[in-house]
């Protein structure tokens, strides 16, 4: 009788689990976070993406996470799309996204990085003419990025990724970037997120550059 | 013990087990499809039920599909970039939910049609640009003069002469150039005899220009031809000192940036002297008083709550200048000609965000400008000769002092309706008063004067059919106190997009000028002289490349006729003149075909006759050449740091006339003419910048090295005749080539900046 019982209070409560928002918000990010690795090989998954945690955002309203991949997904879909013409829609879309998580979480290091990634893309468009105005807004970000959050080690990996494709004779390649790099890697080692659903992204890459530029 | 009450215990199993089941069962599939509105499939929209987690994507057909276990009333959105959103409420029960959605794409800034027919755009933030601020400053020929870039777009004539605009068979009085809207009636330096004055104002003052070389919008008049529209820049971006130093001169000057970045001041100070570069370079001209220029200007940029930008520009300058030529009706006898010019020039404008969307622009300008010109014939010892036998050679013996005030009062407000929908209204009046003293051989004075108010009216609506279509419909209302008449000039353009990145505009205008006050005061009231312009142009911007050419027909009524007034000077008559200009002009640019380098190509052909001032028929006017081209091209070497550009323009021979008094038929004759050699000019020039890309820069250093006639080519611009005589000689440049060396530095990055901040 007493295995019924616990049975029954066991469903009881697994309902009761399921109905509590913390963990259905928890479960739909996991969910979520799981998928980005893959999604860089598939525009339209990374598009798809950035519309799901959108709508997980919207939903909870008070969470800058959500809107934090959101941001982040799209611009990186904004990166990988073909047509320059629409380049500059797709940075937008971010903006507005990121533009919220910065509502809900002012001053954030992790938020700074994504604005210059979204001034980045808008400079891919055409970099000769737009370096003065999206360049500089770019860095300037970096440079808010890592005042935010000396330990964060995503600036310190942008900055090594910009310099890496500056071409040397303006201080760039890999003489240059390989330092930053050496140093985001440090810091990815002592880094910890605030928790499993924090941004954490960033080592591969930085491997990566670092073994291109030894 | 407790008692266990089976019965309940079961129910509230069965109970749970129930609501699992239902759980499960609860689940509702929403699919369908997401479309424009001529059905074509779009990918990518996000589908969501809004408040819950749930939603999908829509894939490249457009299809989307998900299950919720959420029930009851939702709304449904979809949604996508640049395109409306669609809403709907959906009740939720079990069944499935089958949506065919259409969105219409809106019409933004970045995906819209821009009207571009008749006019050439420089900015570097706006899209569908043909060139950038840079590029006016790094055109080879241009020599750091705004209108020297001009110089090598459709549309303009290679005069070397006069200085000024002139564009498709238009005079240099027909074009008008304004700083924010307003005029500035003294954009050149004053004219010398034979030589093409420069502009006075630093390129690197303004962050945008349009060059309109025909069917401008109504928002500016008085020009037959054409307008250049010059945009002051913002504030700067951080506070900064600069220095140069140059052949010609040197300059320096500051600009401040408040610590909240909401409001900057800056002054400049530059000092011409012609001297040193006159030694090197041999001057056709005996300068016995080099060029010599002081030049200031202060400015103030000031962010308004709102929004909005409050802007002063004050400029001030004093020049002199005196030379010798020899006499052209003798072979002793030489002119001695000073100029002593003073000139201001103050701008102080207003742009507000009023609320409602509406937007205020409002600006004030005031402009004053003194010459004094005076002329002596002198003999080889430089004494001054006063023959009355021929009654001619006493004539180049004269005096004019004239002094001109220009001021102007303007606002504009604007409204955006709905989608890229714009209502433009505002007016203009303008205040002008022109004096002058001509004191003859004898010591005879005559003075005039001059004053004219003129107001105008404008409104204007950007109307958007589609992103695809575009409409600019205006009208100008104006009425001058001189000409005592009123006139209402229509504007129309459109554009609209084909496939393909190309684009098809049309532009329709009537422009209306007065007499210009050299003509003036005129024998009898003198009317307005009047420009229909018809333009049909079709332009493809895709992936670095710019193909654009331009179809144009331009009639000329009204035009002045001119006749021998009291001092010997020409005035208008009469409003009989007419002409036309028509032509074909092709533009093509290329940054991506050659690795690093970047180049246009323009080509102008016109075809224009007018009948005005003294000439007895209708002919092609000494200043238009029928086929003009240029090609430009810059290279940016990073290994060097340096900047290589060069421009070549050839211009077809132009026509010259001797035009003589006949006095039996009261009337001007053509006594002699031809057709000057064709022009050719190679013009080279080395941007060298020694700091690029260097860490921890204290100051930013260009280098500038710019040659004209590189290859020393014989330029011949027109011919002039004796008043006495009928002598002839040829105008052409003053040197046969001009070398400019010179050094700009810039200070205000890192602890430059600091050091400088607390100086301040």
């Amino acid at each position: 009788m007493k295995i019924v019982q616990f049975t029954a209070a066991l469903i009881l409560f697994a309902q009761l689990v399921v109905a509590q928002p913390g963990e259905k918000y928890k479960a739909a990010m996991q969910k979520n976070l799981e998928s980005i690795g893959a999604a860089f090989s598939n525009p339209a998954t990374l598009l798809a993406l950035a519309n799901n945690f959108e709508r997980i955002a919207d939903a909870e309203k008070t969470e800058w996470l959500p809107y934090y991949y959101a941001a982040f997904c799209q611009v990186n879909y904004g990166f990988m799309e073909q047509d320059k013409s629409k380049t500059d829609m797709l940075a937008n879309k971010a903006t507005e996204l990121i533009d919220k998580a910065d509502v809900l979480n002012p001053n954030n290091s992790e938020i700074s990085c994504i604005k210059s990634m979204i001034a980045s893309c808008h400079m891919m468009v055409d970099p000769m003419q737009r370096f003065m105005e999206y360049g500089q807004e770019s860095s300037k970000q970096l440079e808010v990025a890592r005042q935010q959050d000396p330990a964060n080690p995503r600036p310190e990996l942008l900055i090594a990724q910009s310099l890496k494709y500056t071409p040397e004779q303006f201080g760039g390649g890999c003489s240059t970037a390989k330092p930053k790099v050496e140093t985001a890697l440090k810091k990815f080692e002592l880094f910890k997120p605030a928790s499993p659903m924090h941004p954490t992204w960033g080592k591969e890459m930085a491997e990566g550059i670092l073994n291109e530029c030894k | 013990m407790f008692e266990i009450n089976l019965e309940a215990m079961k129910s509230l199993f069965f109970l749970c087990l129930l609501s699992a089941t239902q759980l499960s069962f609860a689940q509702v599939i929403i699919r369908g499809t997401l479309t424009d509105t001529k059905n074509k499939p779009l990918a990518g929209g996000s589908i969501t039920l809004k408040d819950s987690y749930d939603g999908a994507t829509t894939d490249s057909l457009g299809k989307f599909s998900f299950s919720t276990t959420e029930k009851g009333a939702f709304v449904l959105e979809a949604s996508l970039s640049g395109y409306s959103s669609f809403t709907k409420n959906v009740q939720l029960e079990g069944k499935e939910i089958t949506l065919n959605i259409s969105i219409k794409e809106l019409i933004t800034e970045l995906n819209a049609v821009v009207i571009t027919a008749g006019s050439f755009e420089a900015s570097d933030k706006k899209k569908g640009t043909v060139l950038t601020a840079l590029d006016i400053v790094t055109t080879a020929s241009a020599e750091g003069d705004i209108t020297g870039a001009l110089k090598t777009l459709p549309g303009t004539q290679q005069v070397g002469e006069t200085g000024g605009l002139f564009v498709r068979g238009g005079t240099a009085s027909e074009s008008n150039i304004y700083i924010d809207g307003n005029l500035v009636s003294n954009f050149f330096y004053s004219s010398l005899p034979g030589i093409a004055s420069r502009g006075r104002f630093n390129p690197f003052l303004f962050k945008g220009t349009i060059f309109s070389a025909g069917g401008y919008s109504a928002l500016y008049g008085q020009a037959l031809s054409s307008a250049l529209i010059l945009e002051s820049n913002d504030l700067p971006e951080k506070t900064q000192a600069n220095l140069s130093l140059s052949i010609i001169g040197l300059g320096g000057g500051i600009q401040k940036l408040a610590k909240n970045k909401k409001a900057s001041w800056g002054t400049t100070y530059n000092f011409t002297h012609l001297g040193p570069a006159f030694a090197i370079i041999k001057q056709k001209q005996d300068y016995y008083q080099n060029p010599v220029f002081h030049e200031g200007d202060a400015n103030f940029r000031i962010k308004t709550k709102k929004g909005g930008m409050l802007k002063y520009y004050g400029y001030w300058s004093t020049g002199k200048v005196a030379f010798r030529t020899n006499d052209i009706d003798s072979t002793k006898l030489k002119n001695a000609f000073s100029l002593d010019n003073l000139n201001t020039y103050q701008n102080i404008n207003l742009r507000e965000n009023i609320g409602s969307g509406w937007k205020l622009s409002a600006g004030l300008s005031f402009g004053s400008n003194k010459d004094d010109t005076q002329n002596e014939l002198q003999d080889a010892n430089k004494q001054k000769q006063v023959i009355v036998s021929p009654i001619g050679y006493a004539f180049k013996n004269f005096s004019l002092l004239s002094q001109s005030y220009n001021a102007q009062a303007r606002f504009v407000l604007e409204k955006k309706l709905k989608g890229l929908n714009t209502l433009r209204f505002g007016s203009d009046y303008f205040y002008t008063k022109e004096k002058a003293r001509f004191t003859l051989f004898d010591g005879s004075k005559y003075n005039t004067t001059l004053e004219d108010n003129l107001y105008a009216a404008f409104a204007e609506t950007d109307f958007y059919i589609s992103k695809d279509i575009a409409a600019k419909i205006g009208g100008r209302l104006e009425h001058s106190q001189l000409v005592d008449e009123w006139n209402i000039a229509p504007r129309f353009s459109l554009a609209y997009k084909l496939k393909n990145q190309g684009q098809l505009s049309f532009a329709y205008g009537i422009f209306y000028q007065k007499p210009e006050s050299q003509y003036q005061p005129a024998v009898t009231g003198a009317n307005y002289a009047q420009a229909t312009h018809y333009i049909l142009q079709y332009q493809r911007m895709a992936s670095m490349r710019t193909f654009r050419t331009e179809l144009f027909y331009k009639k000329y009524d009204h035009l002045f006729k001119t006749g021998t007034g009291p001092t010997n000077r020409q005035v208008a008559i009469n409003n009989n003149g007419s002409g036309y200009a028509k032509g074909i002009e092709l533009f093509w640019r290329d940054k991506k075909s050659l690795k690093n380098v970047d180049y246009w190509v323009s080509y102008s052909l016109l075809d224009t006759e007018r009948d005005y001032l003294n000439f007895p028929s209708p002919m092609t006017p000494s200043f238009a050449a029928k086929h003009t081209a240029s090609l430009v091209v810059k290279k940016f070497s990073l290994p060097l740091k340096t900047g290589f550009n060069a421009s070549y323009t050839f211009a077809t021979g132009r026509p010259w006339y001797q035009l003589k008094y006949d006095q039996a038929e009261d009337k001007y004759k053509v006594a002699d003419g031809g057709r000057t050699i064709s022009y050719n000019n190679l013009g080279f020039s080395v941007n060298y910048l020694p700091n690029l890309g260097k860490q921890n820069k204290r100051a930013f250093i260009v280098w500038v090295l710019s040659v004209s006639n590189v290859l020393g080519q014989k330029q011949v611009f027109n011919y002039s005749y004796g008043t006495v005589t009928d002598n002839k000689q040829p105008i052409g440049p003053t040197s046969k080539r001009f070398a400019f060396i010179a050094c700009f530095m810039s200070f205000g990055v890192d602890r430059t900046e600091d050091a400088i901040n607390n100086n301040l």
